[in-house]
C-alpha cells in the first residue's frame, strides 16, 4: 500500500537532529520528544511512514502539535493520553476515521513527538507537515496559506481537559487556543485544519519527515558536519564565525533579540546580525537582508553542525549560519502575507535567499 | 591558636594538598599520586603536608576537600546506593517515566524502584492535583529494604516545593529517618527530566558521601586533629560536611572549579582566563568576579543528562605528556606519568611536547637536548591554544591569562588576545589552594512575575539564597548576592523571568 518506509527507534536520532535543524533556532526541545518516541515505538511497534497518495481520499490526517511555552513543556511532561482524546472527539465530532497523523510542524521537537503519538494511536504518520520549519504562531501554516478552514481546532490537556473550538479564521484561531492554552497550563497538545486526505493535497509540504531524517544521517558522524548538512539543505553558508554579542528582550510573549556573528578565517572583517523572535528571521550584512523568513536561517556549531535554539545562543560560540528555501507555497503572495518579513514587523522586500546570495 | 588550614584536591591522577595560614600565604604544599583506592593518596597527601608543619600542625583549624570520588564512583558504579524514584506530578508527566535515558547498566546498579503520582503544580502556582499520600505510602512499602535512599520530584517545584517537603515527611514516616531523602528543589533546576536526575544521582551517592567523610576523618583521627571540615561543590565555592553529606552530587565537578579559583588567588586577579596545563591535557576556564564562569549547556555524568550548573571548561588534548607523531604533528595520546623516562630531555626514545618546549628554550628540564627541528611543533599548538582562549574570552582581548600546572610552559607569553600572560608561584597545586581559600555560598532558581511583584519575589528568592550560604556555613555577616541573573521566558500568558541567585560568603569564625 505505502512504498514501505517504516520510522523504527533507529530512525529517532537522525530524525530528532534534523527537526533541531528545521526548527531554525526554535520549536521548541527536541530531548524529550525523542525520548518519548523512541518509548512508544518499543512499546507500541514502529509507525509506518506514508505519502497522501497511499490514504484513502476521505479519510481524515491529523495534524498534531503541542502549543505552550517552551519552558513550561520541558518541566510538566503530558499524561500521553492527550493524542487519544483528540482522536476520540475528532472522529465522534467529525463522523470520519483517521486514517494517519501529521507533525503541524517538523521543526524542533514537535517534528518528533508526533512519531510517539501515531505509534501511540497505531496509525501511521503522513511524511508531510504544515510548514516545513518552525513558525511562532499557529495560523503560520501551509494549509492556512493554501486557504484552507482551520475547522474544527481541537486542544487536550495533561488532566484529560478537552477544548473543541470552530473558530471563524486562522487568526482567531491563534487568539483562541492561546486564550485556552493558558487555561490548560500554558503546555497542550493541539489539533487544527484536520482535512481528508484529498484536501491535504496542495495544503500539506510533503516528503519533509524524510527530509529531516536524511539532513539528520548528513550530519551524523560526517567527517565534515557543516559542509555535508550545506550540502543536504543545498543552503547558503551566510558566516563562519563568532557570536559577539546577543540582545533578548520579552515583547507579545515571545523572546526578541538579535544575534551579531563575527566572521572569522574566510569570513574575517564581516559581521552579520540575526533577527530572532524565538525563530530566526532575518539576517543582515552592512544593512543588506542575506536572507529572511519564510527562507530558513538555522545558526549551527560550526565543528558539530548542532543546530543551536535562539534560547541557548551565548557569547563566544563559534557557528555557522545557514539559509536554504523554503517551500514554494510560502513564496506566494498568500504566503509571503503570513510568513514574511512584514508579518514579523520587518519593513524589508523578501527576497529569496538563493536570489540574495548568488 | 587555629589560623591554618589543609585544602586537599583528589583528582584522577593527583592528590595535592596546601596548607595556608590566616593570611593565605602557603606554608606547606605537597602532590602525590592518587592511590586506587583514593584513600591512601589522600591519607598520603595530608601526612605529607602535616609533615612538613611539625609543631606548628595544633594551629589546623579546618580542612577543605576536593575530590572526584563521587564522579568516580558514577563511571565505575561502585558503592552506589539503590534508589526509589518518585514523581510527583500525575496525571502530567506521565509519558516518559523516571530514569529512560540512563544507560542501561546505570539504572540496573541504582533503580530500586519508581513511581510517577498524583501531585505537583503548574506554572502559576496552582496543584495540578493534590499530593496522593496514599498512594506514596503504598508505594513505600513496596520498596521498603530495597532502597537504601528516595528521590523526589515534583513538577514546578522550584517554584513550588510544598509538596516536595511533605513528600519528605511521609518517607521519613513510612521508612524511618534513618532512609535519606533527596528533593529535587534543592539540587537541580527547571526542567523535570534533568533535576530528576540530579535528584536520583544525589541519592544514589550518600554512601560514597558517607565513605569520603569516614575515610577522612580516619586519617585525621590517626594525626590527632579535631578540625573542622568542608567539601568543596562545583561552583567553586565550600559547603559544611553535615551539607556535603546530604548534597554529595554538588561536589562532582569540583576539581576544574577550584583549579580556577586558585589560579585566581595565586595570581590576584578577579577577572581572567585560566588555563591549567597537565600532562595529557589543558582545562580551559573563565574567572569572572572571582567566581568561574558556569557552563550554560546541560552536563551529562557518566551519560545521565543533568542540569547542574558547572564550571564552563574547554578541554583540549594538550599536554606536556602529548606525544609528537613522526609527521611533526602532535596527536591526541600522552605519555602521561611514564614522561619521566619516555620522553627524549630524559633519555626515552618518545618525542613529547615537553621535548618541543625544551628545543624552544620555553623550558630547561631533563638531561639530554632533543633535536631542534621539533620546536617547530610549536607554531601550531601556539595556535591551537590561542583559538582556545579566544573561545572562552567572550570576545574581550584585554584579559589576562593565568597559566598553571605541571606543563605550564607550553603556553607562549605573547599569546594574541590576552592582556598579558601571568605564571604564578605555587600553580602546581592551584587546585588545593583553590579549596582552602574557596568562600561558601548558596543559590537558587526560580520564576517571578516580571511585572508587578517583581522586586517582591526577587527579594524573597535573594534571602533565600543568603540562607541556604549561612546554612552551609557562610559567616551571615559576610554574605553578598554575587550573581542575579533573570533570563525572560517566552510564551507565557503574565510575562515572567527565570532569575538565578547566587549568595556567598567567607566562613564563619572558628
Amino acid at each position: 500500500m505505502h512504498d514501505g518506509k517504516t520510522i523504527t527507534p533507529a530512525e529517532i536520532p537522525p530524525l530528532t537532529r534534523g527537526c533541531a535543524i528545521l526548527g531554525t533556532g526554535g520549536g521548541g526541545v527536541v530531548t524529550v520528544a525523542a525520548l518519548s518516541a523512541e518509548r512508544a515505538l518499543r512499546q507500541y511497534g514502529d509507525v509506518d511512514l506514508v505519502t497522501l497518495a497511499d490514504l484513502p481520499a476521505d479519510g481524515l490526517v491529523l495534524p498534531l502539535g503541542s502549543i505552550g511555552a517552551p519552558t513550561v513543556s520541558h518541566e510538566m511532561l503530558p499524561s500521553g493520553d492527550e493524542g487519544l482524546i483528540i482522536r476520540e472527539t475528532v472522529e465522534q465530532t467529525l463522523g470520519k476515521p483517521v486514517v494517519a497523523v501529521m507533525a503541524s510542524e517538523i521543526g524542533g521537537g514537535n517534528g518528533v513527538e508526533p512519531v510517539a503519538l501515531a505509534a501511540r494511536l497505531g496509525l501511521p504518520l503522513l511524511d508531510a507537515d504544515g510548514m516545513g520549519r518552525a513558525f511562532p504562531e499557529v495560523q503560520m501554516v501551509s494549509m492556512y496559506v493554501a486557504g484552507r478552514d482551520p475547522g474544527l481546532v481541537v486542544l487536550a490537556d495533561v488532566q484529560g481537559n478537552v477544548a473543541a473550538l470552530r473558530p471563524a479564521s486562522g487568526t482567531w484561531s491563534e487568539t483562541l487556543a492561546r486564550a485556552v492554552c493558558v487555561a490548560m497550563g500554558s503546555t497542550a497538545l493541539m489539533a487544527d485544519y484536520i482535512l481528508p486526505v484529498g484536501e491535504m493535497r496542495g495544503a500539506a509540504i510533503e516528503g519533509t519527515v524524510s527530509r529531516a531524517i536524511a539532513i539528520g544521517r548528513a550530519v551524523i558522524g560526517a567527517e565534515d558536519p557543516v559542509g555535508s548538512l550545506t550540502a543536504e539543505l543545498g543552503a547558503s553558508n551566510l558566516i563562519t564565525g563568532k557570536v559577539v554579542d546577543i540582545e533578548r528582550r520579552t515583547g507579545g510573549g515571545f523572546v526578541r533579540g538579535s544575534v551579531v556573528i563575527d566572521g572569522v578565517g574566510d569570513c574575517k572583517g564581516r559581521l552579520l546580525r540575526v533577527e530572532i523572535q524565538n525563530e530566526n528571521l532575518v539576517a543582515l550584512e552592512d544593512g543588506e537582508v542575506r536572507a529572511s523568513v519564510p527562507d530558513l536561517i538555522t545558526i549551527v556549531d560550526s565543528q558539530t553542525a548542532e543546530a543551536i535554539s535562539t534560547e541557548s545562543l551565548r557569547y563566544g560560540q563559534r557557528v555557522s549560519v545557514l539559509a536554504w528555501p523554503c517551500a514554494p507555497l510560502w513564496r506566494t503572495s498568500a504566503g509571503l502575507r503570513t510568513a514574511g518579513p512584514a508579518a514579523f514587523g520587518y519593513d524589508i522586500d523578501y527576497v529569496p535567499v538563493e536570489e540574495a546570495n548568488a | 591558636m587555629r589560623d591554618l588550614r589543609i585544602g586537599v584536591d583528589v583528582g584522577g591522577t593527583n592528590t595535592d594538598a596546601v596548607v595556608l595560614d590566616a593570611a593565605n600565604r602557603i606554608v606547606a604544599a605537597t602532590k602525590q599520586a592518587t592511590s586506587a583506592d583514593v584513600t591512601a593518596g589522600m591519607r598520603n597527601a595530608i601526612t605529607a603536608v602535616l609533615e612538613q608543619l611539625g609543631d606548628e600542625r595544633q594551629r589546623v583549624g579546618r580542612v577543605m576537600l576536593g575530590t572526584t570520588h563521587a564522579t568516580n564512583a558514577i563511571l565505575e558504579r561502585r558503592r552506589l546506593g539503590r534508589v526509589a524514584a518518585v514523581r510527583l506530578g500525575a496525571p502530567s508527566s506521565k509519558s516518559v517515566p523516571p530514569m529512560e535515558s540512563w544507560p542501561a547498566d546505570l539504572r540496573e546498579c541504582v533503580l530500586a524502584g519508581a513511581a510517577v503520582l498524583g501531585g505537583g503544580n503548574y506554572v502559576d502556582g496552582r496543584e495540578i492535583a493534590p499530593l496522593d499520600e496514599e498512594g506514596l505510602r503504598r508505594f513505600l512499602a513496596t520498596i521498603a529494604g530495597h532502597a537504601d535512599a528516595v528521590a523526589v520530584t515534583s513538577v514546578f517545584s522550584p517554584a513550588s516545593n510544598e509538596q516536595e517537603l511533605r513528600a519528605a515527611e511521609i518517607v521519613a514516616e513510612e521508612l524511618g529517618a534513618q532512609v535519606p531523602v533527596s528533593v529535587s528543589h534543592e539540587i537541580g533546576a527547571l526542567g523535570l527530566l534533568e533535576r530528576e536526575n540530579a535528584a536520583v544521582l544525589n541519592a544514589a551517592l550518600y554512601q560514597v558521601a558517607a565513605h569520603v567523610h569516614d575515610a577522612l576523618q580516619e586519617v585525621l583521627d590517626q594525626h590527632g586533629l579535631d578540625v573542622t571540615r568542608y567539601f568543596a561543590q562545583n561552583d567553586g565555592t565550600l559547603m559544611t560536611v553535615d551539607y556535603a553529606a546530604r548534597y554529595p552530587v554538588l561536589t562532582i565537578g569540583s576539581g576544574p572549579a577550584n583549579s580556577i579559583r586558585g589560579a585566581a588567588y595565586l595570581s590576584g586577579l578577579s577577572d581572567a582566563i585560566v588555563a591549567d596545563v597537565g600532562g595529557t591535557s589543558t582545562d580551559l576556564g573563565v574567572l569572572v568576579n572571582g567566581f568561574p564562569r558556569v557552563s550554560s549547556a546541560g552536563v551529562e555524568i557518566g551519560g545521565v543528562r543533568t542540569n547542574f550548573r558547572m564550571p564552563d571548561i574547554l578541554a583540549l588534548a594538550l599536554g606536556g605528556g602529548t606525544v609528537i607523531g613522526t609527521d611533526g604533528v602532535p596527536g591526541t595520546t600522552s605519555v602521561g606519568y611514564r614522561i619521566g623516562t619516555e620522553a627524549l630531555v630524559f633519555g626515552g626514545s618518545t618525542a613529547t611536547m615537553t621535548d618541543a618546549c625544551v628545543a624552544a628554550g620555553r623550558a630547561a628540564i631533563g638531561t639530554v637536548r632533543p633535536p631542534a627541528e621539533l620546536a617547530g611543533v610549536l607554531r601550531r599548538t601556539d595556535e591551537q591554544v590561542a583559538d582556545a582562549v579566544d573561545r572562552m574570552s567572550l570576545g574581550k582581548s584585554d584579559l589576562p591569562l593565568v597559566v598553571v600546572g605541571g606543563g605550564a610552559f607550553l603556553v607562549p607569553d605573547g599569546l594574541p588576545g590576552v592582556s598579558e600572560v601571568v605564571r604564578p608561584s605555587h600553580g602546581g597545586v592551584a587546585n588545593a589552594v583553590g579549596a582552602a581559600i574557596a568562600l561558601v555560598s548558596g543559590s537558587i532558581e526560580t520564576i517571578v512575575p516580571a511585572g508587578a511583584g517583581r522586586r517582591e519575589a526577587i527579594d524573597t528568592a535573594v534571602e533565600t539564597a543568603r540562607g541556604r550560604a549561612v546554612q552551609a556555613g557562610a559567616d551571615p555577616a559576610a554574605v553578598e548576592v554575587v550573581e542575579v541573573t533573570e533570563i525572560p521566558l517566552s510564551y507565557l500568558p503574565e510575562p515572567a523571568l527565570r532569575v538565578q541567585i547566587k549568595a556567598a560568603g567567607p566562613l564563619g569564625k572558628i
